[in-house]
């Protein structure tokens, strides 16, 4: 039989999560650090995959299906809120919004 | 029944109201003395001392029927840590209650003058607003002076002794925008209250020995305790003793640190009345006396004291006969009295020294007072004075501008003579038989006391005829003295009292009744009193009459006239202008004290506080500055570069974890 | 040493793609590009799982990330017309320091699972599958309670985008009640 080590589902998902946070920090356009955010979500669920295999256990699946949900919700909230600000102040550049200093 | 109520012990618990009755009067003063009017603030201020007058005099009843002494009641617990136990007892015995008698009555008095002396002096410094703020400052003093001597251990009594020279320092500088340069009277202050700290140091430090030595501060137990046995033990006591003296120099003006005394008489006259010369002054001496049994114990220390006391009498004495100012004579003549008073309990005649406290207490007042009236009846004169130019100085207590006011002001005159003749010496006044005591006790201590005491008493009764004839003989030298005034009854009955009581004072203690000797003696044992003798009393009486003759000799024959060289002057030549410039005292402890001092202190402000100690906070502070500035370029104010750092962290811990 | 087995290669070409998508998501200046990427992306995850055993999640991948939840980003970009945002931001220092960091976090991962020592775990291609009756007796028995929560939710979430977006007009009318009295 043939396997594949959880080492490389592990790394790739290390890998996924590294480019979905670097999206979160480098990028201005709050649509485009949700997708980044969505990426480590991905990342995550594939671990949980990854492992509810290695173990022989569907409640990692469950999990992923959860956080997918939840994903789900997160994503209305934060377009909901994108569109909000976007029609506030005529542009969603995250830069624009900071208001913590001076 | 009336009797059987005020004889009883119970009467003796009252004790505590002795405090609090000028507590009460200086509240009432402080809350609504303002808007009660110069009469009522004055008359509750005098209120106030006369209950406590009137309490000492009930206790002094009940005393006298209740002798098993000493009565000790406790107000409150105070300070309980290991061992260090000291309560806010109060002593009820013949020698606390004399001095609350004194104390009180001699306040009283001088309160009632205050109401009319206040009234004129707050007008002629142009304030009256501060007419409440004297007695408020009268009442504490009063209250402090009785803590002091109701104490039951050293730690209270510290805590009035401290309460009086807060007071002191209050009101020698009452008018503290006034004096040399505007600031005269602060300086003066200051002085008083430095000066006191050196006192008060010795206190502290003899405090700590006495609690090292006795493991308490209270009376009863320290006196009970016994003579230490053991060479350390010894010089403990003798330490305990000269720390002590250093307190009495202090608080009591005696050498070396009697410079504060002179300069305090820029207070208010009722305060040198009261403070500087009939009560806070002889907190030393009632110190020593209450410390006895701690004297008894010390190998020199009493010696020490009689000799600082005798020193201090002369001293004073021959300074006192080179000054010009009415109120700085009277001073040093204090200091001089004082010095009588701590050589006589020093020879352990307490009883002799705290006699002499009390006439002294009732004469020293009724000069000051009367010299307070001087002042202000020639003040007025001053101010209707026709011809004369408002704008220069003039200075009513310089007894060369006086002259011939034995007719304008009778009832000061004659009472100031009544003062004069017992400060003197004179039989059968108050003084006389005082000062007698003290000087025969110094003929069997040291021959050579007896002399020094002698010739102080000389002086004495010279400074005083000098005084007497330069202010209230010949003729007035300025307007000022021509125009003066007698002041109203609310000053001039306060001294007919205490002129009456410098006549019969000596009655408290006459030879071979010794009314005082049996009732001190209840409290301060093993005293005996000095054999009177008919010789010693003669040649104290010659002394006085050789003082007033040769005073009149030099004074009395020729008038002043103004502008005049003094004519002891003449005569002396040099030895007096030592006595007119103090001995340079002031001068050479400015010299050898205060100036090195500020040096040190210039050193330590300039180079090192503002420098060094300043240059390290500021350094510190840049530093701090710096390091935030750099830290702050971090804090972008834009979210990602706050989620960049926690990434950052994210990664460093991932490495933490993994190299472990 | 490695056998390139085929499910090896599979893996291996599957798991580039993936990255690579990522990569194009990371980098494409246009909003739209990105969002397709990353439907790229989520399709490749979404073979993965079909590889190991999870077609339930890997369909719930497909239909509700690269389905639903992409078109709803499109949708708002396009509502928006923000496709692009301007080049250079404020903080230069940024992208220079999260490439680094994340470097660091990608060789930390690879030092832990392949050169400290390899997990004894392996995944076996094709088997452990979990059917889909599985994952609902666990959803419906085991995990009921947690189900009916997403489910709230999901609710709390439509309101919450309803509320957010329709502010204005509920302001307006605010407004204009205010203006009656």
């Amino acid at each position: 039989m043939n396997t594949i080590p959880m080492s490389y589902f592990l790394v790739l998902s290390a890998i996924m999560f590294s480019l979905g946070a670097i999206g979160v920090i480098t990028r201005r356009n709050p649509l485009v650090i949700f997708m980044s955010l969505e990426l480590m979500f991905n990342a995550a669920n594939l671990t949980f995959v990854a492992f509810s295999n290695a173990f022989g256990n569907a409640n990692g699946q469950i999990f992923v299906f959860f956080v997918m949900v939840v994903a789900a919700a997160e994503v209305a909230v934060g377009l909901a809120l994108i569109v909000a600000i976007f029609r506030a102040r005529g542009s969603i550049d995250i830069d624009l919004m900071s208001s913590m200093k001076n | 029944m009336l009797i059987e109520t005020i004889t009883s012990v119970r009467i003796l618990q009252l004790v505590s109201w002795v405090v609090f009755f000028p507590l009460i009067g200086l509240l009432i003063n402080l809350v609504i003395g303002r808007k009660l009017g110069e009469r009522l603030s004055g008359g509750i201020a005098s209120l106030a001392s006369g209950l406590a007058f009137v309490t000492a005099f009930l206790l002094l009843v009940s005393l006298n029927s209740n002798p098993e002494a000493p009565h000790v009641y406790r107000l409150a617990e105070w300070i309980n840590i290991g061992s260090l136990v000291v309560n806010w007892d109060f002593r009820v015995d013949t020698l606390s209650v004399t001095m609350m008698l004194v104390v009180s009555g001699v306040g009283t008095l001088i309160h009632v003058y205050a109401i009319g002396y206040m009234h004129a002096d707050v007008r002629l410094n142009k304030d009256p607003e501060r007419y409440t703020r004297f007695f408020i400052y009268m009442n504490l003093f009063i209250m402090m002076m009785m803590i002091l001597v109701s104490a039951e251990s050293y730690l209270m009594t510290f805590i009035g002794w401290e309460g009086v020279g807060l007071c002191s320092y209050l009101l020698i500088g009452f008018w503290f925008e006034k004096g040399k340069d505007g600031v005269g009277n602060a300086i003066a202050a200051k002085k008083a209250f430095i000066t006191n700290r050196v006192g008060d140091f010795g206190f502290l430090v003899a405090m700590f020995m006495i609690f090292l030595q006795f493991g308490s501060l209270d009376f009863t137990r320290v006196f009970a305790a016994g003579t230490p046995t053991g060479e350390l033990g010894k010089w403990v006591v003798i330490g305990i003793s000269l720390f002590l003296l250093l307190a009495v120099t202090g608080k009591s003006a005696q050498l070396p640190l009697f410079v504060w005394l002179p300069d305090a008489m820029a207070g208010p006259t009722p305060v040198s009345a009261l403070i500087h010369a009939a009560t806070m002054v002889t907190a030393g001496v009632y110190l020593v006396a209450r410390s006895a049994p701690i004297f008894a114990m010390s190998a020199f220390g009493p010696d020490a004291v009689a000799w600082v006391g005798t020193i201090t009498a002369l001293f004073a004495a021959t300074i006192a006969i080179g000054q010009y100012d009415i109120k700085k004579v009277l001073a040093y003549s204090t200091i001089s009295q004082l010095g009588f008073m701590v050589a006589a309990v020093g020879m352990g005649a307490y009883v002799a020294g705290m006699f002499h406290l009390i006439t002294h207490a009732f004469f020293k007042a009724l000069l000051f007072l009367s010299a307070g009236s001087v002042i202000q009846g020639v003040e007025y004169g001053h101010h209707h004075a026709q011809h004369v130019d408002h704008h220069v100085e003039f200075d009513p207590q310089d007894m060369r501008n006086l002259g011939g006011l034995s007719r304008r002001m009778k009832v000061t005159f004659w009472v100031y003579l009544v003062g004069a003749l017992a400060l003197a010496g004179v039989a059968p006044l108050a003084g006389f038989f005082s000062k007698d005591e003290i000087v025969t006790f110094a003929l069997g201590k040291h021959p050579v006391m007896f002399g020094m005491l002698l010739l102080a008493a000389f002086f004495t009764a010279f400074y005083m005829t000098r005084q007497v004839w330069m202010v209230f003989f010949g003729n007035a030298r300025t307007e000022a003295a021509e125009g003066a005034k007698e002041n109203p009854p609310v000053m001039t009955v306060p001294l007919i009292v205490l002129a009456v009581l410098s006549i019969v004072g000596g009655a408290l203690n006459l030879p071979h009744v010794e009314t005082l000797q049996h009732w001190l003696e209840r409290t301060i044992h093993g005293v005996h009193p000095a054999e009177f003798s008919f010789v010693v009393a003669g040649v104290s009486l010659a002394v006085a009459f050789g003082g007033i003759l040769s005073g009149w000799f030099f004074y009395g024959r020729k008038h002043w006239e103004l502008g005049q060289v003094d004519p002891l002057k003449k005569l002396l030549g040099p030895v007096f202008t030592v006595f007119e410039r103090k001995w340079w005292v002031d001068e050479i402890y400015n010299v050898f004290v205060l100036q090195p001092y500020k040096d040190a202190s210039a050193i330590l402000a300039e180079p090192i506080d503002q420098k060094l100690i300043d240059g390290t906070a500021n350094g510190l502070g840049k530093l701090t500055g710096l390091v935030s500035r750099g830290l702050g370029l971090l804090q972008t104010g834009f979210v990602r570069t706050y989620a960049l750092m926690i990434f950052i962290g994210v990664a460093a811990i991932l490495g933490y974890l993994i190299t472990r | 040493m490695l056998q390139l087995t085929p499910q090896l290669i599979i893996f291996f070409s599957v798991a580039a793609l993936a990255i690579a998508s990522a990569l194009g998501m990371l980098f494409s200046r246009n909003t739209v590009y990105a969002a397709l990427l990353l439907v790229l992306n989520f399709t490749t995850v979404a073979l993965i799982y079909f590889m190991i055993g999870a077609p339930f999640i890997g369909l719930a991948q497909i239909t509700i990330y690269a389905g639903a939840i992409m078109v709803l980003f499109l949708f708002v970009i396009m509502l928006l017309g923000t496709e692009v945002i301007a080049k250079h931001g404020p903080v230069g220092f940024q992208h220079i320091a999260a490439a680094f960091i994340g470097l660091v976090v990608i060789a930390e991962a690879i030092f832990v699972f392949l050169i400290k020592g390899q997990s004894a775990l392996s995944i076996i291609p094709g088997g452990n599958v979990v059917d889909v009756m599985e994952i609902g007796d666990l959803l419906y028995n085991q995990y009921l309670l947690p189900f009916e929560i997403t489910s709230f939710i999901l609710l709390v979430a439509v309101i919450g985008a309803i509320l957010l977006t329709k502010q204005e007009r509920v302001k307006s009318r605010i407004g204009k009640d205010e203006a009656k009295k």
